[in-house]
């Protein structure tokens, strides 16, 4: 019952052809890309098809590749029926990074997503409320980037202090 | 405040005696002496019964992923305490556990068994505090004392141990930092000797009390479906009677040479999931860690306590996705390593953040006292959704 | 017309003086402001051990009854805005303590982008304990030295002039 990584890439290729990339990596971290517009599709697939059945989504990340100019969504995926797992990795283009939304299909992508919103800047189009869920409301940037710089004071507190080691 | 993306809907209704109700709007935080920490939820109410409950989050975003860029492998431990003050050994054995992965360091035997030793005291730790709290948010307030009491004896025992009675900053990449104190083995099994007939004490106290059950059964019960699709892990999960646990399906450290069960909720009072079924899986789960710890302490074999690594360790790129049963359940680190002395990211799924993410939905047409007892029942704490 | 502040330093009056701030600081009420870390240790020293009531103290949940705000944990830049206004709601005379080092100046947050450096930024503090966290041993003695502070306190007796003032 339980597939492994190669067992599961040749059956997500098997669906979806190119829009999944090639199998990185082995074992629980084995992994595959997947156009950002089409993350959705997959993610329904994976979880209604009997023999993947991934019922979880065990953590969503936001990470923030400058050098390659691109973040990147990576999804870890659990399924507890079948005991498997898999990884599914997104590039977005760094100066607008859009991202086809999965919150219809786990229903914890909701507020994972809201915090690669609020911490990266990553738009996740069809999402319910996309707003800010860690940082207060008015916040300027996105702090995870990193080119971020932090402002001087946020409502008259200043956000650093001298140290206090000076003579 | 400004309630800006809170606007609720406000109901306004004519009763048959010509009578115009409306909802209350009520913001219930985020300073309150019985949300774990500081959290808020912005209730709308009709009179006692919620129409909803929507929490507000980040009053203690601490940014402590972004801190792990800026200090280093070995000096992101102490940070990783403060993820989760509550049980903050599994963290730091989650960073380790990372970093070993990624540089591929494998840490040996006793080095190991001082790991699962501080991680079952950690859990009993954090399921006293879980289940004290939650005694005293129904509105018992001794079961909290004879929690913090016995918090005090396990205080005195990490206190030998590591220095530290709370952010204990015990591992370290490679093993742990210290080895076991001379006679710290007596005084584990003394106070395991006296812990355990204390939890028999403690479910005469308050868990099978009329008023307790009352409170707890049938209230806000999860099906197995929701809690997976909300991604609920550890007695949340088990709670709702699925039956997995992170040490016996995906084992790590040597928790395959260890014999422990796993218990699940089962509905013996109310409807399976239901809150009183999670505060019963804490109790148990407290209870099989004491049968953990006396195997620990007969097992324990003799040798270094950490590996040689690097002062300034540098693992290869790539990432690494590592889970371990924290005591709120699946924790989650997901590290992606550049290759130089300082993580390029690190992200932390925490078994709080999933559970506050039900809470709108389970919380439905609950009073607001039911709402307390919610929260408490899925053992939230700040930091872990905050981070 | 008022009485307080207007007598000469005598025995009686001092007397007077010392028996109102006996009765206050036997009975301080702290408003539970437990943000972090410092909250659990602050609720053992309130638990059997190290035993807070027995100094007269009493976890209160509302400002509007408590004389003193112990801020125990890290003070975010989205919680210090309320912070402000829970400690305009205490009624006067109120007394802050910061408990921890997060309290004090940030402590190992202070790298944080997020993060309040010191709660002093936002009230007035009366006592600094330091610590990370403090142990019950050490924020009972703070309490001790809110309760010297509140012992030199002048009610009835002419306050006394400053020497030596910093500019």
């Amino acid at each position: 019952m339980a597939m492994d990584a190669a067992g599961l890439h040749a059956r997500l290729r098997e669906k979806f052809g190119d829009v999944v990339g090639p199998l990185e990596g082995s074992g629980r971290n084995a992994s595959a890309t997947v156009a950002p517009a089409r993350i959705a599709e997959v993610g329904e697939f994976l979880k209604t098809d009997p023999a993947l059945r991934f019922d979880c989504l065990s953590n969503l990340s936001g990470v923030d590749y400058p050098k390659q100019g691109h973040i990147q969504i990576v999804y870890h995926l659990f399924s507890y029926l079948h005991r498997h797992a898999f990884v599914l990795r997104v590039n977005a283009p760094r100066d607008n990074p859009q991202v086809a939304t999965v919150s219809s299909v786990w229903s914890h992508a909701d507020w994972q997503e809201r915090e690669a919103f609020d911490l990266l800047g990553v738009t996740f189009e069809g999402h319910p409320d996309l707003r800010r869920i860690l940082m207060p409301e008015d916040w300027p940037g996105h702090p995870l980037r990193k080119d971020f710089v932090e402002p001087e004071s946020y409502h008259g507190i200043p956000t650093s202090r001298e140290s206090l080691l000076k003579a | 405040m400004s309630l800006a993306g809170f606007e609720v809907e406000v109901q306004r209704s004519k009763d048959d005696g010509g009578v115009v109700t409306e909802d209350m709007t009520l913001s219930m935080g985020p300073q309150h002496p019985s949300t774990h920490g500081v959290l808020r939820f912005v209730i709308r109410a009709d009179g006692e019964v919620m129409k909803e409950a929507i929490p507000d989050i980040g009053y203690l975003h601490r940014s402590i992923e972004k801190i792990a860029e800026k200090v280093g492998w070995h000096g992101f431990l102490p940070y990783t305490d403060r993820v989760d003050y509550v049980a903050a050994m599994f963290c730091n054995h989650g960073w380790s556990l990372a970093s070993e992965q990624l540089a591929g360091i494998e840490v040996p035997k006793r080095g190991e068994y001082c790991r699962v030793i501080a991680d079952e005291l950690c859990r009993i730790h954090s399921h006293l505090l879980g289940v004290g709290s939650m005694a005293m948010d129904i509105g018992a307030f001794t079961p909290f004392t004879h929690a913090i009491r016995e918090r005090e004896y396990l205080n005195d025992l990490f206190e030998e141990l590591c220095g530290a009675r709370l952010t204990f900053h015990y591992m370290r990449i490679g093993g742990v930092g210290w080895d076991l104190p001379a006679g710290w083995i007596d005084k584990l099994s003394h106070f395991l000797d006296r812990f355990e007939p204390l939890i028999d004490e403690y479910d005469r106290l308050i868990s099978f009390n009329k008023i307790f059950v009352e409170r707890l059964a049938n209230v806000a019960p999860i099906t197995a479906e929701e809690a997976i699709d909300y991604n609920l892990a550890g007695p949340n999960l088990r709670g709702s009677g699925v039956r997995y646990d992170v040490r016996k399906d995906e084992p790590y450290s040597v928790y395959p040479e260890l014999e422990f069960d796993v218990p699940i909720g089962t509905g013996e009072k109310g409807t399976v999931g239901d809150c009183f079924d999670r505060y019963i899986v804490r109790m148990r789960e407290m209870r099989e860690s004491c049968r953990i710890l006396r195997q620990c302490v007969v097992q324990i074999p003799d040798g270094p306590v950490i590996a040689k690594v690097p002062r300034n360790l540098k693992p290869p790129a790539g990432d690494v996705y590592v889970r371990l049963e924290s005591a709120r359940g699946d924790m989650g680190w997901y590290v992606v390593s550049d290759g130089t002395a300082f993580p390029h990211r690190c992200k932390i799924r925490t078994g709080s953040f999933s559970a506050i993410s039900i809470v709108p939905k389970i919380s439905r047409n609950l009073m607001i006292a039911d709402l307390i007892a919610v929260i408490a029942s899925l053992d939230l704490v700040a930091p872990e959704i905050d981070r | 017309m008022s009485l307080i502040n207007t007598a000469p330093e005598m025995a009686l009056t001092t007397r007077v003086d010392d028996l109102l701030n006996w009765t206050r600081k036997s009975s301080l009420w702290y408003m539970m402001f437990g943000l972090a870390c410092c909250a659990i240790e602050m609720m053992q020293t309130g638990g059997p051990r190290a035993d807070l009531e027995r100094f007269g103290m009493a976890p209160r949940a509302t400002p509007r009854v408590s004389d003193v705000i112990i801020v125990s944990g890290t003070l975010t830049l989205k919680m210090a805005l309320r912070t402000k206004l829970l400690y305009d709601q205490m009624p006067e005379p109120k007394y802050a303590i910061s408990m921890g080092s997060c309290a004090n100046c940030g402590g190992l947050f202070q790298l944080a982008y997020s993060v309040c450096d010191g709660v002093d930024r936002v009230i007035p503090v009366d006592v600094y304990v330091p610590g990370c966290p403090p142990r019950p041993e050490a924020l009972t003695e703070g309490l001790i030295k809110l309760q010297e502070k509140i012992a030199q306190e002048r009610w009835l007796v002419r306050k006394a002039e400053p020497v030596g003032v910093r500019a």
